[in-house]
């Protein structure tokens, strides 16, 4: 294999004791597209930093065309040709596409005299290159997703890239954007440019992809010629594994509907319309692939971004949902996916994060009463098991599964009738994830009726008393507890069978 | 001590009455930068309400009246920026700096820099002694910080300026309106503002337009010296309390130390770095700039 632009042998990298890649091997061959393929948290992120140098190994070695390199640090991988796009392009919005393009091809000189001519031609030429037409003096806010991505795809060739990753680049593309990156991917491949691309989505990967690696908890599958498989065989080594031993049993008896989503949509957050029903004691799992709407259709529901059509019911009784807080009042409550951001507020002490939601119900005038307060912070956190050094401890200095369980406690101190859970288990260790799933059944069994979005395919399978799938803004599918297979609910989500919204 | 004259009762009464309306009116600027605002008209509202209470005395106006009507006036003033930083979502910096300059321009165009004089009796120190006047002021400033204390530490009210300052959004998903909690600490300042107009305006015969400069400033730099932090939900009130002390003590203490007193500024200036350098006085962790931004990069 002398001909690797990029050669990865028996990559290990563990963090704090979690084994992320385990002798994991990728190479990338001038002018080729490999893909890179694997669920959540198979390692695919992890493997990325290590040949961008943002993580260096614990063991394996690294060589970039046929040359051992020694101590990858990103600098070193930049003056090697080895760059990455991420979904969100990083470009500056508020200059120009040329200035864009001339602040990574310059040597920073700040009294230089800028040459705006060269500039515009460089920046011309390399544009020119990925075949986008866009003008150099066009503002970086004024271009559409894919010409962004396009402008930064010219900016790092500018700079000698000769690897280029790509994660997700599609992810919030439409159909016809997406073939416009594909034929740029397409004519760079002739000038020998190799790709590392990542996408949840197969059929583009069977149309771009020379050759597939997959991963799975972070030791590779294998690698495949991308003619020498199809999208089942695909998914099957992709998932692989058994799923449900690790889950709490399943709902033993649903009641009545708590809550009746009829025909409601929010056009500004790409929600077309959507209808469905849960039960009293059910959880119901929204499955679906990143950008596929869940979590807007979360936001609609709890009222962030208010529905502009449909009905929702809960118990029965239509209710008018403008704010996150007419949604409380009306019982539904929502944990959102990040809650570093949005769940909890960190620089606010436990104590203070759990009642913050409730204050009508357990201060009717006003005032706070500091021993109420106390007990129901006290009874959360031997309820919950939260661990920390006491309900006067600050939030943001709790690990994160102990804050997801403070963010918890917060909804369920409120007693609400429909729990939303978004991500419920992210960023969380597996001890904590099973005493959060524990907790959820018991919330269920409580009466609550339960929606928990999560993309771990295996948690959802596995926690689900019944599963939707959502693609493009709409539920394309619903299974029951008995008929989930991973690769059924993967196949929905993927939109395999081809069917359009 | 190096001068004692400066401990008299006398003295300290003067220094008392003279600081209570700086501390009414922080009181208002602590709540607004507890929400991770800010408000630069407080000066130029605390001139029209001076002017409006001075007029209504003329007219004959009891104290609680002209009280009433002064922090109805600047409840209103107040209410306006509330509506264009909470309704409209304008920056509250712009957004101040514009009805700072409509208030004081209005009021030249309006009393061409014109005294209100001719005050009646029953004006100065509410128509009683001196003496009595100066505890009357003193006591209405403390009594304003005791209930902040109440309102910031006990309520809910208090508790939900804390978490919209910290995080608009999370507090919103927690089911507060941060909008209702911004409008209404602009109302609330405004109302402050007024109230320690009429703390001002009672120690003197008459009142001067021109009243009022440079109050934003001082509020502001008392409630950064207190502990509270410009980027909002820290701080606590008793901290400013201590930070207008500290602030008000530099003139005087200058004076009563024989050094010239134009260092007054400087020294106040010096002050309120060496506060902001050690995050306040008033016992908020302290956080670095580079803290600050790692968390920007974090969102």
């Amino acid at each position: 294999m002398n001909d690797s632009v990029l050669d990865l042998r028996s990559i290990s990298k563990s963090f704090q004791g979690v084994q992320a890649l385990r002798e994991v091997s990728f190479d990338l061959k001038a002018g080729e597209v490999h893909a890179l393929l694997g669920e959540n948290g198979a390692g695919k992120s992890t493997l990325i930093k290590v040949i961008t140098g943002a993580h260096s190994p614990d063991e394996g070695e690294i060589r970039v065309n046929g040359h051992k390199v020694e101590r990858l640090d990103p600098g070193m991988a930049r003056r090697l040709g080895i760059a990455a796009i991420y979904q969100q392009p990083a470009l500056f919005a508020d200059l120009s596409v040329s200035e864009n393009i001339a602040l990574a091809l310059e040597a920073p000189a700040p009294f230089r005299r800028i040459r705006w001519g060269g500039r515009r031609a460089a920046a011309a030429r390399l544009l020119r290159r990925v075949g986008a037409r866009i003008d150099p003096d066009a503002f970086v806010c004024e271009l559409s997703m894919p010409e962004q991505q396009l402008v930064e795809i010219a900016r790092v060739l500018g700079t000698g890239a000769r690897v280029l990753i790509m994660d997700e680049p599609t992810a919030s593309l439409t159909p016809g954007e997406v073939s416009a990156l594909q034929e740029a991917i397409r004519v760079l491949k002739q000038d020998g440019v190799g790709f590392v691309y990542i996408s949840h989505r197969l059929p583009e990967v069977f149309e771009l992809a020379d050759r597939i690696t997959v991963l799975r908890d972070g030791t590779s599958v294998g690698t495949f010629h991308a003619a020498s498989l199809d999208e089942s065989d695909l998914i099957r080594r992709m998932v692989g594994r058994d799923l449900s031993a690790e889950y709490p049993g399943a709902c033993k008896h649903t009641g009545p509907v708590r809550l009746e989503v009829r025909d409601v949509g929010c056009v500004a957050s790409g929600v077309p319309k959507v209808s469905f029903q849960l039960r009293s004691g059910e959880i119901v799992g929204l499955s679906g692939l990143v950008g596929a709407g869940r979590t807007e259709l979360a936001r609609v529901l709890f009222g962030i971004t208010p529905p502009d059509s449909g009905q929702i019911l809960v118990d029965g009784n239509e209710v008018r949902i403008v704010s996150p807080r007419s949604a409380a009042a009306a019982g539904i409550c929502y944990l959102p996916e990040d809650r570093r951001r949005h769940g909890i507020v960190l620089e606010m002490s436990l104590l203070v994060n759990i009642s913050l939601a409730i204050h009508d119900k357990v201060f009717p005038r006003g005032w706070i009463l500091e021993d109420a307060e106390r007990r129901l912070a006290s009874r959360f956190v031997g309820e919950l098991g939260i661990k920390c050094a006491g309900v006067e401890a600050l939030a943001g200095s709790l690990s994160g599964g102990n804050q997801q369980k403070v963010a918890l406690a917060r909804w369920l101190a409120a007693d609400p009738k429909v729990l939303i859970l978004d991500e419920p288990t992210q960023g969380v260790d597996v001890g904590a994830k099973r005493e959060i799933h524990r907790l959820i059944r018991s919330l269920a069994d409580r009466g609550m009726a339960v929606l928990m979005i999560s993309s771990d395919l295996p948690e959802v399978i596995g926690m689900s008393d019944r599963i939707l799938v959502m693609r493009g803004g709409c539920l394309m599918g619903e299974f029951a507890r008995e008929e989930a297979t991973s690769d059924g609910v993967m196949s929905a989500a993927l939109g395999k069978g081809g069917e359009a919204c | 001590m190096a001068a004692p004259d400066f401990f008299k009762p006398r003295q300290l009464l003067a220094l008392g009455t003279a600081t209570a309306p700086v501390l009414v009116a922080a009181m208002g600027v602590t709540m607004i930068i507890l929400c991770r605002q800010i408000d630069i008209s407080i000066g130029s509202q605390f001139a029209l309400c001076s002017v409006f209470i001075g007029l209504a005395a003329q007219k004959g106006g009891g104290p609680l009246e002209l009280v009433a009507l002064a922090m109805g006036v600047g409840g209103v003033m107040g209410a306006v920026n509330g509506v264009l930083v909470a309704g409209v979502g304008l920056p509250s910096i712009v957004v101040t700096l514009a009805t700072m300059a409509t208030w004081r321009e209005s009021l030249r165009w309006w009393r061409e820099g014109e005294f209100v004089r001719n005050l009646p009796e029953t004006f100065q120190w509410f128509g009683a002694s001196q003496m009595t006047g100066q505890w009357l002021v003193i006591t209405a400033g403390i009594m304003v910080l005791g209930c902040m204390v109440m309102i910031t530490q006990f309520t809910a009210g208090g508790r939900f300026m804390y978490a919209v300052g910290s995080d608009p959004e999370a507090a919103r998903l927690a089911g507060i309106r941060p909008m209702w909690v911004t409008f209404s600490v602009f109302v609330s300042a405004g109302a402050l503002t007024g109230l320690a107009a009429v703390l001002n305006a009672v120690r003197f015969t008459d009142v001067d337009p021109k009243t009022g400069t440079g109050l934003e400033m001082q509020a502001i730099a008392a409630a950064v010296v207190g502990g509270v932090s410009v980027a909002g939900g820290r701080g606590r009130v008793l901290g400013v309390f201590a930070g207008v002390l500290l602030l008000a003590c530099v003139g005087p203490g200058l004076v009563f130390l024989n050094l010239p007193a134009q260092w007054e500024r400087a020294i106040q200036g010096g002050i309120i770095l060496l506060a902001v350098a050690s995050d306040g006085l008033g016992g908020g962790r302290p956080r670095r700039l580079r803290e600050q931004h790692e968390e920007k990069k974090r969102r």
